[in-house]
């Protein structure tokens, strides 16, 4: 696209408006606060960049400028962070930045004609920043709103249950610059709807009486109970949780380090936004078991940007915890056992809830996963050995400290031990929280959530798999249909193919771009799919999707590559129908829209009459 | 001779403990295509193009050690057809013109593609808008070409000492930055002497005023294929 002269003028009289609000020795100034509050530590890079982000509203080169200086890095690194994540802007953006959560399940309720109402309101064009620099309005990944959407984030603050009248005060409070922290605060409510809890959302846990009932067993009885209760990792891969920890303890290093995986970014997930809201003393309690057991002093959660709103909660509790004696020196006066957690903050990329992707964004780098092996466990976080755990998994141990090994294997099924949180939403009466002991069959599921006429339902978010009625007796467990516990359901009145280009579409945004095949492919997947909504598909474009899927699974560097390819895979043999109504020729025909190509065209010399297009389309 | 070996396409390869599968083949003699692998820098395995089958996975030879009794394959269909895409989404990824490039003939990306018999780029074209940059007094820097494998990125951090280039972006819109407040390599400390000025695979960076010494017909991969070099003659393109 041409760069107008009108939009580079538009953009400097942005800039303008913002430097002269932000004088260039004052941005130095916040911006040196800010490093100081981090130690002056360029690992802090990320957190530095997203204080920055939140305090000045964008990344300037002023900003930049400093940040070489205080941190004495140079500016390629900076950049190189600051352009990897969605939620930081080294151009200048809206004061208020509006993001639509664009996961299907947003889209089934309604969230593009709220985001084009809010356009029309604001008069402002979507991924653009408003004339007089107040508000841009974009879409954003799966936000984790998905039992209480449509949902969208003002500046990384979670907006729910959105409605035609909600964005209209919205842009009320928009136009009269009314500062985020006075807009009403039933906007901001995020509910837990907790539907059905079982032995660990039921449980009244008292902070300590997990790390008392360890200290009892001591380090290698607590981990023999881990070992013993079968416990596997909750976040989707479902590795043994007893032997990560017996693998990092056992791991020679300098030190172990503990980090909790909160970056819950699967599209229709939400179940870990819930227990740090509502357990976050038991996942604290949980990392500090795991710190007691590996020999750990350092502890992260890494929680994803989208659920900014837990920040000063969950610090609360970590303050509270300390008071207590259950973090700190001497914990609950055991000589020795010293450990700490610090919270860090994602800033929307999903690729970070990849364990080795996270570790490079806890380390202040770009979330690209890493080479494996080494593993996490032997080289996680600076090079030491690492346990990553899921939220739920950190919670779960704290369940069989206190009960004992025996007691969680004796649940659910052979290989599946316990319980799994699921996070129900789409078509059904009541979206929400469910925890069933694994083994649980899709019918039962279904027939609790209040799902009726059920054309499908997807588990694993989008790079899990699509279940049709007939499989509906399948189980949730290893042995059947393993999860990290995202159910979409979608009744028959939905669009399969629809369902499988969003999900496309998520993977062309999250690629890391670090690997040809995934950087390269997701785009082209994503593509074919548009141009088969738009009627151009041919039997040739579905030759290539099939084959861009099969590029995708062998070559790609790591799991999102790897699984971009599942919806599309999964809905075509599942629902070939929906597929080929799209196939509308029997000839290849370009994506390429001559008539298209003159719309730049026609927008700046303001004619859209037939003279002004080419003749329609001919076959 | 080391009592270590693997098989690569049946005949078996001698490699020390901590070598890769690729660096042992090129010891050995073997052609393995690569575009981000370079023999002086740490692997990286981002191109993917050097992936081959061991077992039932698809794996980067330049990222995976070799082990005794591997069995490697590389040159057979999937293996070809596999590597034919990544460099046709190359193609189609980046703003390819080679007819006017400098550096057609001296091409990695185009002498492979050469050598893959490839006849198409296949793909719809990206066309994305990406600048050009004549401020450095003796380069040219066109991202046109950049193929993303980060190589000058890892020589001047590694080698040069000097982090005059980056990687920002994500996903598709991942691209090439250089280490000035102007975003101008001729703003950088960039020179001729940086390891980063010579092991660009593609015609990303050019010198200045050698346009067109060595005729078009007379260079490197214009004499014979990619395949038929030693790695060492490679990397001096």
């Amino acid at each position: 696209m041409v760069y107008g002269d009108a939009q580079a003028m538009l953009l400097h009289m942005i800039e303008k408006r913002i430097v002269m609000s932000q004088p260039h020795t004052d941005v130095a100034k916040q911006v040196r606060a800010i490093v100081d509050d981090f130690g002056g530590d360029p690992d802090y890079m990320l957190q530095i960049l997203r204080e920055v982000q939140e305090r000045l509203n964008w990344i300037s080169p002023a900003a930049i400028d400093a940040l070489e200086i205080a941190l004495n890095t140079p500016r390629t690194k900076i950049e190189a962070v600051a352009g990897f994540y969605a939620f930081l802007h080294t151009t200048p953006c809206g004061t208020y930045r509006v993001l639509f959560s664009d996961n299907i399940s947003d889209q089934m309720l309604g969230n593009m004609s709220l985001l084009e109402r809010m356009l029309a309101k604001l008069g402002v064009e979507r991924g653009k920043t408003a004339l007089d620099g107040l508000v841009s309005i974009d879409t954003t990944s799966c936000t984790g709103m998905c039992d209480q959407g449509p949902a969208m984030l003002v500046n990384n603050r979670a907006i729910t249950h959105l409605t035609p009248a909600r964005i209209d005060a919205i842009c009320e409070l928009i136009r009269e610059q009314t500062p985020l922290a006075a807009w009403p605060a039933q906007f901001f409510q995020v509910d837990d709807n907790i539907r059905r809890p079982g032995i660990l959302l039921n449980h009244h846990f008292a902070p300590g009486e997990a790390l008392a009932a360890a200290l009892a067993l001591g380090r290698d009885g607590m981990l023999a109970q881990i070992k013993l209760a079968n416990l596997r990792g909750c976040g989707g891969a479902g590795f043994q949780t007893g032997l990560k920890w017996e693998l990092c303890r056992n791991a020679p290093g300098s030190a172990h380090y503990v980090v909790c995986n909160a970056d819950e970014g699967e599209p229709g997930t939400f179940k870990d936004r819930v227990l740090l809201n509502a357990h976050a003393d038991q996942v604290f309690e949980g990392m500090t078991l795991c710190a007691y057991v590996i020999g750990a002093r350092r502890g992260f959660l890494y929680l994803r940007g989208e659920y900014r709103h837990l920040l000063d909660a969950l610090n609360a509790t970590l303050e509270r915890r300390r008071a207590m004696g259950l973090l700190g020196k001497a914990i609950l006066g055991a000589q020795g056992f010293d450990f700490d957690i610090e919270i860090h903050l994602g800033a929307g990329a999903y690729i970070c809830g990849e364990e080795s992707a996270l570790i490079e964004s806890l380390e202040g780098k770009r979330g690209t996963p890493r080479n494996r092996p080494p593993f996490p466990v032997t080289q996680g976080y600076l090079g030491q050995p690492t346990v990553v755990n899921n939220v739920e998994t950190l919670a779960k141990a704290c369940l069989i400290a206190r009960h004992g090994g025996a007691w969680h294997a004796a649940i659910g099924t052979a290989q599946s031990a316990g319980t799994k949180l699921l996070s129900i939403s789409g078509d059904c009466a009541r979206p929400g929280i469910y925890e069933y002991p694994f083994g649980i069959e899709i019918n039962d599921i279904l027939a609790d959530c209040g799902a009726v006429d059920v054309q499908a339902v997807q588990i694993g978010g989008a790079a899990g798999v699509c279940i049709a009625p007939d499989e509906f007796a399948r189980k949730i467990a290893f042995e059947d249909i393993p999860t990290a516990g995202s159910v979409m359901v979608f009744d028959r009145s939905r669009d399969m193919f629809e369902v499988a280009r969003n999900f496309t579409h998520f993977f062309a945004h999250e690629s890391c771009g670090f690997c040809t095949p995934c950087r390269v492919g997701t785009s082209l997947l994503a593509a074919t799919m548009d141009k088969l909504k738009e009627g151009k598909g041919s039997p040739y474009d579905f030759d290539e999707i099939k084959q861009l899927n099969q590029h995708l699974l062998l070559l790609s560097h790591c799991g999102l590559g790897h699984s971009a390819c599942n919806p599309v895979l999964e809905t075509i043999a599942k629902f070939p129908l929906a597929y080929e109504s799209r196939i509308m020729h029997s000839h290849y025909v370009p994506a390429f829209d001559l008539d298209g190509a003159l719309a730049t065209a026609r927008r700046l010399t303001q004619r859209d009459d037939s003279a002004a297009h080419l003749e329609a389309d001919h076959e | 001779m080391s009592e270590h070996s693997f098989t690569l396409d049946g005949k078996h390869v001698a490699f020390q403990p901590g070598q890769t599968i690729i660096q042992a083949a090129m010891e050995a003699g073997d052609y393995l295509p690569y575009l981000c692998y370079h023999p002086d820098l740490k692997p990286h395995g981002s191109c993917k193009v050097c992936s081959v089958k061991i077992g039932n996975h698809v794996m980067a030879s330049c990222t995976t050690l070799a082990q005794d009794g591997l069995v490697v394959e590389s040159d057979i269909e999937l293996i070809q057809q596999e590597r034919l895409a990544l460099i046709q989404m190359l193609f189609v990824e980046g703003n390819h013109f080679c007819p006017s490039c400098e550096k057609s003939g001296n091409c990695q990306l185009q002498a492979t593609a050469y050598d893959m018999k490839m006849m198409s780029p296949r793909y719809p074209q990206f066309f994305p808008n990406r600048p050009l940059d004549a401020s450095h007094t003796d380069f040219l820097l066109d991202t046109n070409r950049c193929i993303l494998c980060s190589l000058r990125v890892r020589a001047s951090r590694d080698i040069d000492g000097k982090n005059v280039f980056g990687l920002s972006g994500r996903g598709i819109h991942t691209h090439l930055i250089v280490n000035a407040p102007s975003g101008k390599l001729g703003d950088t400390d960039f020179s001729a002497t940086d390891k980063a000025a010579q092991v660009c695979p593609v015609g990303a960076i050019l010198p200045k005023r050698q346009g067109f010494k060595v005729p078009i017909g007379r260079r490197i991969y214009d004499i014979k294929p990619i395949s038929q070099y030693s790695v060492k003659e490679r990397n001096k393109t």
